[in-house]
């Protein structure tokens, strides 16, 4: 009989359902911090108020973009760059510093999924409970905990769609709308597609995310260097592993092992774990560095009366050289961190400075393209031009317009204009120059004054034709 | 409509289409299982066997299962898409749905929403519509779309385009003639005058004469000299030159020129004429947008007087 050489594999595999434990300890609390600070500012915003209207609103059909105090138009789409360009500055330095940080305690990712496995917890019950439950057929008690679990889920999902919602249309709005059924179809698509996004993904979807979906989760890992601090299990203190109570002592005996690790292989690590990797296995691309394993470890450790920290956050290097605490800091002003600070620092006060100068005036000058230039009655040269004038402010101001640039250029009859806040206009401004037989394009220049502040001012240029 | 004008092009263009969709699906499937290597125990082996740059591997394992998933679901929801939209050639789909019917739609909705304002004022006196803030406020929105490429932003005209802020109007300043000039454009022909008029003598008589009208600088002699041959001219101008709002022909005796008052551009004028066209607008913008937009043309060169502010009338 010839041993068959090959087998046809299928290329894709169903998802293994994943069980993580519950686990209590020090990064346990503060992934549940990062859950309380995110989500607190997230469903708490748009309820804030902020001068008879919401503190953060984007209006989508106004186009305006309020931010407390802040009002930012379509012109100021600079800013929302600037603002990505320093979280992805901000995500290098601290993947830099210490890996998947952002993945384990702050990524919406996690910290739905945590929500999620709570509701999970409190109606299915604990990880053995809920294999147990699943493998069992569909008896009444298994459908009743299945449907709570569901609706409860899509209770906190749909919360999270209205939610996200009332970041673009009033939340006031939105209640009295969806009290009386008359949501827009808009607002009811993203209320459903937000919701049914977080209910898949926290839900379902989960890990399968982390893997599969997310693009920063695999660039992350070229950020990663030898001195950066990632979630290891520290090889040469826990093996050879010693299976604890359920290989019996005399096994070992036999076996010859001399010499035992600290590793009890309770695998506890791997049960907690979201992802479902076994970390004693070294740095793995699911591996989203939220530390479950460290937190379940300490505790068993405790247990066998052991020191903290066979699974703990280390350095490459200093589990390879046996580094201590001081050393790992000391790498940590290396060049690589230190110009991504410097970056995040200059980008940072960039950005403030900038928002801080902002003029809340904007101006536009476009000359009539149909006409050269008239000749006027006694002999002068008029142009006529558009301003297109932009009140960023939320007060009505007045503001005064001027020309200069060339000998006797001045506008003929409007040079004050008002205008409400936060609004638009478009003012038509005459231009008349003593500009006989200057033939050809001239440089001028507009300059918008507000009559209450002589700082608040814009400066444009311009031409002034003069026909030949 | 097809831009071809054969069939095949269609049935092409569907073949290939259909094809690409058959296609996909078929390497979907087929490629859904693969053959590897067994190792020394019997199990499928976790690598493909390729090595790069010593020891750099190539793993082969699996994708997940929902990702095929989704790329079924794109075929289906493909086939969906060119059952209901048109993209399979001509077939126009079961929606029925083209381009132009879509921008139909949105012009139709445009007018159910905006219809009844419009209907409101149309019912309304031009000069009443003149007086209303809000039409005034629309009427200027309009005339910045269509009538500020010629007359200018300040409606002030230029060479050729009349100003419409003066009290001078060549086909005449009521309400109604202005709705009607819009509605119905106007042309304006000034015929070439020279061999009537006769020598340069003569046509440089005329222009000095003209200028002479307005109250300006002109020679006297030549302009006695045109005084005698302005007869001609007057058929339409008028004996004392004041213009004929019927026939469109202008007022020589006000300050106010369409090409230029110098006396060379007075006597190109007349050597060569001017044919000038205003477009008609009614078919396009509809009369109830014209009549918005005449009252805020007349309100131009006949401002609104300041309404009355809590009982009294607001100083100037």
């Amino acid at each position: 009989m010839t041993v068959p050489k090959e087998a046809v594999v299928r290329m894709y595999a169903a998802r293994e359902e994943i069980y993580p434990r519950e686990i209590k300890g020090r990064y346990a609390t503060l992934r549940w911090a990062g859950v309380w600070l995110t989500q607190i500012v997230f469903y708490g915003l748009p309820w804030l108020r902020w001068n008879g209207r919401q503190a953060v609103l984007f209006d989508l059909g106004a186009r305006k973009f309020h931010l407390f105090g802040l009002v930012l138009w379509p012109q100021d789409f600079i800013y929302l760059a600037g603002l990505l360009i320093v979280c992805a500055y901000g995500l290098f330095l601290v993947t830099a510093v210490a890996g998947r940080v952002w993945c384990g305690f702050a990524c919406p990712q996690t910290v739905y999924t945590e929500l999620f496995l709570w509701i999970e917890r409190k109606i299915e019950g604990a990880r053995s409970a809920r294999i147990r439950l699943d493998r069992q057929p569909w008896t009444f008690e298994k459908i009743a905990k299945k449907c709570a679990k569901h609706a409860a889920w899509l209770a906190v999902a749909l919360w999270t769609g209205f939610t996200f919602v009332g970041y673009f249309t009033p939340l006031q709005t939105l209640m009295h709308e969806v009290a009386s059924f008359s949501l827009g179809a808009w607002e009811a698509f993203w209320v459903l597609f937000y919701g049914f996004a977080t209910y898949g993904n926290a839900g379902w979807m989960r890990e399968q995310v982390c893997k599969y979906m997310c693009p920063y989760a695999r660039f992350q890992s070229s950020m990663f260097d030898r001195d950066t601090l990632v979630v290891t299990y520290d090889r040469k203190r826990g093996e050879p592993r010693r299976p604890g109570a359920r290989v019996a002592g005399d096994k070992l005996v036999a076996k010859a092992v001399t010499k035992v690790g600290d590793c009890i292989d309770c695998t506890m690590c791997v049960q907690v774990c979201p992802t479902g990797i076994d970390i004693r296995q070294g740095l793995q691309y699911e591996c989203i560095g939220c530390a479950a394993c460290v937190d379940a470890c300490n505790g068993v450790m405790d247990k066998v009366h052991k020191p903290h920290g066979l699974i703990r956050y280390a350095t490459e290097n200093a589990l390879a050289n046996g580094w201590g605490t001081r050393e790992v800091k000391r790498r940590l002003l290396r060049p690589k961190v230190l110009a991504y600070t410097a970056v995040l620092g200059l980008l940072i006060l960039a950005m403030t400075t900038s928002l801080a100068l902002r003029t809340p005036l904007k101006v536009d000058v476009i000359r009539d393209r149909g006409s050269m230039g008239r000749e006027t009655e006694d002999g002068q040269i008029e142009n006529v031009y558009r301003l297109q004038l932009m009140n960023t402010s939320e007060d009505a101001r007045t503001f005064r317009l001027s020309v200069d640039g060339m000998p006797g250029v001045r506008i003929v009859d409007l040079d004050v204009v008002t205008l409400d806040g936060a609004s638009a206009r478009a003012v038509p401004v005459r231009v008349r120059g003593d500009a006989a037989g200057m033939g050809g394009s001239h440089r001028i220049a507009f300059t918008v004054t507000a009559q209450d502040d002589p700082a608040v001012a814009v400066r444009e240029e311009a031409a002034f034709i003069v026909p030949r | 409509m097809s831009d071809f004008t054969s069939g095949f092009w269609n049935w092409y263009v569907a073949l290939i289409t259909v094809a690409s969709i058959a296609g996909c699906a078929i390497l979907l499937w087929s490629q859904s299982r693969y053959k590897v290597r067994l190792d020394q125990d019997g199990q499928p082996a976790k690598t493909t066997g390729h090595v790069w740059d010593e020891d750099l591997t190539e793993l082969n394992t699996p994708m997940p299962r929902w990702w095929m998933g989704l790329f079924y679901l794109t075929i289906v929801f493909g086939v969906i898409y060119l059952v209901l939209f048109p993209g399979l050639g001509s077939y126009a789909g079961k929606l029925g749905w083209a381009s132009t019917s879509a921008y139909k739609a949105e012009l139709k909705q445009a007018d159910t929403d905006f219809g009844p304002l419009f209907a409101r004022y149309a019912s309304q006196d031009l000069k009443a519509v003149a007086a209303d803030p809000q039409a005034h406020a629309i009427g200027e929105r309009m005339f910045l779309n269509y009538c500020a490429q010629c007359h200018g932003s300040d409606a002030r005209g230029n060479k050729g385009y009349p100003n419409l802020t003066d009290a001078d109007w060549l086909h005449g300043g009521a309400p109604e003639t202005i709705k009607l000039t819009i509605m119905a454009g106007r042309v304006g022909q000034m015929p070439p005058m020279g061999a009537a008029l006769g020598s340069d003598k003569d046509i440089e008589g005329v222009a000095h004469y003209v200028r002479n009208l307005s109250g300006l600088t002109a020679d006297p002699v030549k302009v006695a000299f045109g005084k005698a041959k302005f007869g001609t001219c007057a058929a339409c101008h008028g004996p004392e030159g004041k213009g004929n709002p019927m026939l469109g022909a202008p007022n020589l005796a006000d300050k106010i020129w369409l090409y230029g008052g110098s006396a060379d551009t007075i006597m190109e004028t007349i050597r060569k004429g001017r044919t000038n066209t205003m477009p008609a607008f009614g078919e396009f913008l509809g009369e109830a947008k014209v009549h918005v937009l005449a009252a805020y043309v007349w309100s131009l060169s006949n401002p609104v007087p300041p309404k009355p502010v809590d009982g009294k009338v607001a100083a100037k």
